[in-house]
């Protein structure tokens, strides 16, 4: 479909959300900033996919969005576990 | 309907944005967490609430998305805080002298 | 997450209701309500209900009865504005330029028994007005909270935090 003016707007800042979720992900000075930065960014992409699927008018991107959320979820949930440090 | 749905998108939008803004601007880790989950929690409803409002035959899916992240995203911010908790991290606190930033 | 062997077992109804609940995601996820999908989406809840079998234990805190309904939609009502005030409210301390924070670690006590209930009571204190879980000691949640009054002791942080939710969680889970 064609952006409209709002439409242009929201994927503008969904990008400048996902600039300044890296810029902590980068910046980040210890390891837990980062995770949660990386745990922000991810529910961020997930919204990104399912903006690609209104732009493409096309449903295959919903299922990539959940998958990519689960697999996101797991990755996070994981690497938290490590930090831990194997203490249940 | 259209200019609804966009509303609906431009609102999601900004509470990511806010969302990112705060994991930038707060001053340790319990701060960021709950900054980064709550406001894109809310991001995630209002422009997965926009998709279905444009595209409403594709209602169960984005409602799977949007159950699956409602239920995740809190369980993932409490098991980094849980994390963070057991490394031995304290909560900043305001005007401590040695308060990181 | 080994604390699920202390909820009891599940019976006999907990087995339907999980057999349904998977039968429903699956429809979601497909997308269509022909004969053959609903068929495939029962066998599939079947299917899974007996692998997980006796791991099934977390589901023996879901209460089946006829009002539970009624309880999780109130339940989800009162969650949904919580969240929205959340938002306004964390939207309102992120863009203040002088960072309005007090933060501090309560304790709330809570009187929910099965691992679900404590988990979905956890869920919504991380989801809801400056209030974020960080561990569950027995009956205990540890809450890490951004805008603590000074001087507030167990009782008052519970009545703040999570007497509202474990009121409505009560409905439909132990």
């Amino acid at each position: 479909m064609t952006l409209n003016l709002i439409e242009l707007s929201a994927a503008i800042l969904m990008g400048a959300a996902v600039i300044l979720a890296l810029l902590r992900l980068v910046l980040g000075p210890t390891a837990p900033d980062r995770v949660v930065a990386a745990d922000t960014l991810t529910i961020i992409m997930t919204l990104v996919i399912v903006g690609l699927a209104l732009l493409f008018v096309n449903p295959v991107y919903l299922d990539i969005a959940l998958v990519f959320g689960v697999l996101a979820f797991v990755g996070v949930v994981a690497i938290a576990r490590a930090i831990e440090g194997g203490r249940s | 309907m259209r200019l609804l749905a966009d509303l609906f998108l431009l609102i999601g939008a900004i509470f990511c944005l806010l969302g990112a803004l705060g994991l930038v601007r707060m001053p340790d880790v319990y701060n960021r967490i709950q900054a980064g989950t709550k406001a894109v929690t809310l991001g995630a409803l209002a422009f997965l609430i926009g998709a279905a409002l444009l595209y409403p035959q594709w209602w169960a899916k984005l409602l799977c998305i949007l159950g699956f992240v409602l239920f995740t995203s809190p369980v993932s911010s409490s098991t980094i805080a849980r994390a963070v908790h057991l490394a031995g991290v304290k909560p900043w606190r305001a005007r401590a002298p040695e308060g990181r930033s | 997450m080994d604390q699920t062997s202390r909820d009891p077992r599940p019976s006999f109804g907990h087995f339907l209701f999980s057999i349904l609940v998977l039968a429903l995601l699956w429809l979601l996820l497909v997308g269509n309500l022909a004969l053959s999908e609903v068929i495939a989406a029962f066998a599939v809840g079947l299917l899974v209900t007996l692998i997980a079998g006796p791991r099934l234990a977390v589901l023996s805190g879901v209460r089946l009865s006829p009002a539970a309904p009624y309880y999780l939609v109130r339940y989800l009502a009162v969650f949904l504005t919580a969240l929205v005030r959340a938002n306004l409210d964390m939207a309102r301390r992120v863009l203040s330029p002088g960072l309005p924070l007090r933060p501090a670690v309560v304790e709330v006590e809570t009187g929910l028994q099965s691992s679900l209930g404590r988990m979905l009571l956890a869920n919504s204190i991380t989801l809801t007005p400056g209030t974020l879980t960080i561990d569950i000691l027995e009956d205990r949640l540890l809450v890490h909270w951004i805008d603590c009054p000074p001087g507030s002791d167990l009782t008052e942080s519970t009545r703040a935090i999570s007497e509202t939710f474990e009121r409505q969680i009560r409905g439909f889970l132990k």
